[in-house]
């Protein structure tokens, strides 16, 4: 039995509405408990923010990352976030580290812990390639892990779809959640994919997908309906048609309002819109391109059956890595930059083009405004996950800089000031005085993911839940935020704390212990009958048309490192 | 009688992933659906000589001892050693691939895969130009132009084109090889040029203004086009363009030919570029023929654990990378490494001499299940079981799709995977000890 008594800390667990109270927090065996013998190991909080560990509810830190390692060499080599980034050379604690935007797979897991982040989500596993995903996830210490399955333009999904069949489709995400140990359902460009086989997108919801016969909003409306028959934790995960393009926000709209009349099957959203900010974009070319937030965010304030997530843009270089295989291709076009692509039989497309967002180009100036816009004027901090869609904004090691944006006027109006008045003209961030405290930055971070993930013992502090804690060395009564932001930034940088499990990973800001995180994944359970049907028209396609066999395709449980396995019923 | 169905092949990068294998007492007596190479590797573990037992050379000649004995004389070579060289790891799994990288890792070593004398240039290509890709199943499914380019499948990856591509039938292409255009451009007619409809003879190590030519044609600039170029006339050349540009789907193989010839990596470069610019006209992209069945393991492990997929040189405690400067034949000629670790594959039998001179004159540690001609070089000899066979792990098909290999029968060998753990143990303790 192991016990630890955090002393005095000045607790903000927005779950429990708790802003900042002085409080103590016990822990025994990894869990949060009511109280703790005399005999617990004490640590001194006082003075210091604690806040359940950060959860990155979209990241892309498994899989398709290795193909932005791969083509960028050099960016083992940036170190443009002195102490999170760059080569370091191993320890008797740690592996060697490298990179930046897309750091090796030890340095994904010591950085996000120094950040005060356990837990994360990524964004896109293909489920023929999902081994691989598993091999990097077993390699990423420290971190609890979870997946989002791409289904978007899955032959099957759309035959399903087309032919009428909602119950054989039902069983067959839950055999592709399965076979790819994801979490939930990802949903990239509907229909866009396929497209992207012969060199072709869809251009909205209602654009049939070629030799497929149905629509994107067809296959979103069959994808939800599957996803809550199935009770999935997550609602579907959805990256809108149009990525990338002026005018897109009336796509994404659209899209959200296409689930105003879908009922959740759990206390949960029913839609989660992914990287907002690359869909919110106003104008008809990239010369009229100005921001789409505020239309979109006043959508969201009206609506209540959505969440979505920032995608917010950090000035620098990033790389751009998305199962939209044909944004990917035109972003190399348009930049001149070198592209990679990875189709996925029967399944999806996906495409890795790196690239440099700079203030002075006033497209990129508008990007950056568009996602604090977001941030800021949707008024319910319940609705909006903080990310920067790691590393297609940014890479994750920059979220202390953006909450300096959040949480500042005067921050943003210092990075403001070196625009150009083109871009000031189609941004309304100027005008916006909101900062956020230190509570909803919480909510952001951490406690809405509890929620959008139906996973009730992370992101909070309540008794029974993971004790996956960090403390800042910071008072938020003692600092002003809006104007103290290289001190807030200094914080969120390196934990004082921060402790997984109850194990302490992180002090001062440096790796302590190295513990393997779990990997969560979805086991929806569908009628025999049903499960049989389907078998055999999956098993035609394995036998006509994938080139691996389907006892090969399944990942084996050898792949799972302290797996957690979330049973749901299927109603059928 | 046991069978095991869907057996992963360990021969190749097509990585056949439907081998049906018979055992009776701990032989595999029945191979169905196996090319003649991977029946070979099959039936030949039984067929030919495997390195015995663990062996150290003791007065220029190699005596059998013990694993344990073995594994304490290589632990005492890498502590001794200031200069490392790891080299191989391609012929194994990605399991032992990793345990190689921590190795190295805590040993300071410089670790490399057979990529340096192979594949290592389209990587750099890649890091030029990127590596616009799909699963081989995208190919069987969709392709009507199928380029092999400065390959030989039909001898070197026997089954590719009945599973992957050219006779390959899939959704959008029942009709397999009769509707299919293949186009095959090598220097000499090989054998599956035969089988090609149009067979494209260059001249040597011209590939570069070959496809410098084409790319000029797609993007609209026929006019700057001499009446040859690289040994092909004009005509030839336009009407190949025109070939590209109007088919449904492209797609590029490519071999050695194309990255070890004159020009290396400029190669794969120009072939990136010619993809990005087909992709104006129709769907394309680009896949590399890989010859051991793992050595797109190798890249994609040590891309994930050290940020580089290749000549990772781990001298600073981080990773150094810098292809010219640390794969494994710039250190040998440079005659650098003052020891060596070759693991699942043969330096003896496929460096230049100068690099092969340099082995000899150091201590050298070899992993393998079969004796080559490393072995003649090697002072410590340890010897694996074939992973595929006599143990599982995961590969990588040369798409980049990841496999769990099966353990058909069982091995009195250690496997790779163990053998690289029981030395970074040994290792540790003896600089404990010191």
């Amino acid at each position: 039995m192991s016990e630890i008594l955090i002393k005095n800390a000045s607790v903000c667990d927005p779950a429990q509405g708790i802003n900042c109270e002085t409080m103590d927090i016990c822990i025994r065996d990894g869990k949060i408990v009511d109280s703790v013998s005399g005999n617990a190991k004490v640590i001194d909080a006082e003075g210091k923010l604690t806040m359940a560990g950060g959860f990155d509810g979209h990241t892309h830190s498994a899989g398709k990352i290795n193909v932005g390692r791969f083509m960028n060499p050099n960016d083992a080599r940036k170190n443009l976030v002195p102490g999170l980034s760059g080569q370091v050379a191993r320890t008797e604690k740690t592996r060697a580290q490298v990179g930046y935007n897309t750091p090796n797979t030890y340095a994904i897991g010591y950085r996000y812990a120094k950040l005060g982040y356990t837990t994360i989500c990524e964004a896109a596993i293909p489920l023929l390639s999902a081994r691989h995903t598993h091999e990097e996830f077993k390699e990423i210490p420290i971190l609890d892990k979870m997946g989002l399955s791409l289904f978007g333009s899955n032959w099957q999904v759309m035959e399903y779809i087309r032919d009428k069949e909602p119950e054989k489709l039902a069983a067959y995400i839950a055999w592709g959640l399965k076979a790819s140990r994801g979490y939930g359902v990802k949903i990239v460009n509907p229909g866009g994919g396929e497209a992207w086989g012969w060199g072709k997108n869809v251009s909205g919801l209602y654009d049939p997908v070629p030799n497929f016969d149905v629509t994107p909003a067809e296959i979103l409306m069959g994808l939800v309906e599957a996803n809550e028959r199935l009770q999935l934790p997550h609602s579907v995960h959805v990256h809108c048609n149009n990525l990338g393009k002026p005018g897109n926000y009336a796509t994404t709209i659209e899209t959200m309002k296409l689930f105003e009349k879908v009922k959740p099957s759990r206390d949960r959203q029913s839609l989660h819109v992914t990287h907002v900010q690359f869909n919110a974009y106003a104008g008809t070319s990239w010369r009229d391109f100005e921001t789409g937030a505020p239309m979109v965010s006043d959508y969201i304030n009206g609506a209540d059956h959505l969440t979505f997530d920032l995608g917010q843009v950090i000035f620098g270089p990033a790389v751009t890595m998305t199962a939209d295989g044909p944004v990917e291709y035109a972003n190399s076009r348009m930049l001149h930059e070198k592209w990679s692509n990875q189709d996925v039989e029967l399944e999806d497309a996906s495409g890795v083009v790196p690239l440099f967002y700079s203030p002075k180009s006033f497209v990129n100036a508008v990007q950056w405004a568009i996602g604090l816009e977001l941030a800021l004027l949707v008024k319910d901090p319940w609705k909006v996950m903080f990310t920067t869609d790691s590393p297609n904004g940014g890479s994750f090691v920059n979220y202390p800089e953006a909450f300096t944006y959040l949480m500042s006027a005067k921050r943003r109006a210092e990075v403001i000031s070196g625009f150009s008045k083109m871009a000031l003209d189609r941004m309304v961030l100027p005008g916006i005085d909101r900062e956020l405290d230190f509570y909803e930055l919480a909510v952001m971070t951490r406690s809405i993911q509890s929620k959008i993930y139906s996973r009730p013992e992370k992101g909070n502090l309540k008794v029974g839940s993971d004790a996956d804690i960090a403390i800042y060395d910071i008072l938020p009564g003692q600092i002003d935020p809006t104007t103290e932001y290289e001190k807030v930034k200094k914080a969120f940088s390196g934990t004082a704390y921060t402790l997984k499990d109850g194990v302490v990973v992180v002090k001062d800001g440096e790796i302590e212990a190295t513990p393997k995180g779990r990997i969560y994944w979805v086991n929806a359970k569908v009628p025999a009958n049903i499960d049989s049907a389907m078998q055999k028209d999956i098993d035609l396609k394995f036998k006509k048309y994938y080139t691996v066999s389907k006892s090969n395709y399944m990942v084996e449980d050898m792949y799972l490192e302290n797996p957690v396995e979330i049973g749901t019923e299927g109603v059928f | 009688m046991p069978v095991i169905k869907d057996a992963v092949c360990s021969l190749c990068g097509s990585l056949c992933d439907d081998i049906t294998v018979t055992v009776e007492d701990n032989k595999i007596t029945k191979i169905e659906n196996a090319c003649i190479l991977g029946h070979s590797k099959f039936v030949g573990m039984f067929e030919h000589d495997r390195i015995e037992t663990p062996m150290i050379r003791k007065d220029g000649e190699l005596v059998p001892v013990s694993y344990e004995e073995a594994i304490e004389a290589a632990a005492k070579i890498l502590v001794n050693s200031r200069r490392t060289l790891s080299y191989g790891w391609c012929s194994t799994s990605c399991e032992a691939i990793s345990g190689a990288i921590k190795l190295a890792e805590e040993t300071g070593s410089v670790i490399d895969s057979t990529a340096n004398v192979c594949h290592g240039p389209s990587a750099l290509a890649a890091q030029e130009k990127g590596s616009p890709s799909a699963s081989l199943g995208v190919i069987k499914n969709r392709a009507d132009v199928i380029v092999f380019w400065g390959c030989n499948p039909v001898h070197a990856h026997p089954r590719h084109m009945s599973r992957y591509s050219s006779f390959s039938k899939g959704f959008f292409t029942e009709k397999g090889r009769k509707a299919r255009t293949m186009v095959v451009i090598d220097v000499r007619k090989t054998d599956t040029a035969k089988l090609a409809d149009k067979y494209v003879e260059i001249e040597q190590g011209s590939d570069l203004l070959l496809i410098t030519a084409l790319r000029s044609i797609v993007n609209g600039h026929e006019d700057v086009i001499p009446e040859t170029v690289a040994g092909v006339p004009k005509a030839e050349l336009l009407e190949l363009a025109e070939t590209l540009k109007n088919a449904k789907f492209v797609c590029i193989f490519f071999g050695m030919g194309v990255t070890q010839s004159r020009s290396k990596y400029k190669n794969g470069d120009a072939v990136s570029s010619l993809i990005s610019d087909l992709n104006q006209h129709t769907k394309a992209v680009m896949i590399g023929m890989r010859g051991h069945y793992n050595v797109t393991g190798f890249g994609q492990v040590a891309t994930w654990e050290t940020g580089f997929p290749m000549a990772i040189d781990f001298a600073k405690g981080y990773p150094y990378y810098n292809p010219g400067e640390t794969g494994a034949n710039d250190l040998l000629v440079r005659e650098e490494p003052d020891a060596a670790i070759i693991a699942a594959a043969d330096a003896g039998a496929h460096f230049p001499q100068k690099a092969v001179r340099h082995l000899a004159r150091i201590p050298v540690i070899q992993i393998d299940p079969y004796a080559n001609p490393t072995t003649e070089l090697a002072d410590v000899v340890i010897p694996s079981a074939i992973v595929g066979i006599e143990a599982e792990g995961t590969a990588y098909r040369m798409d980049a799709i990841s496999l769990r290999m099966k353990k058909l029968i069982d091995s009195k060998f250690k496997t790779d995977e163990e053998i690289v753990k029981d030395l970074t143990t040994k290792v540790r303790e003896l600089k404990r000890g010191a």
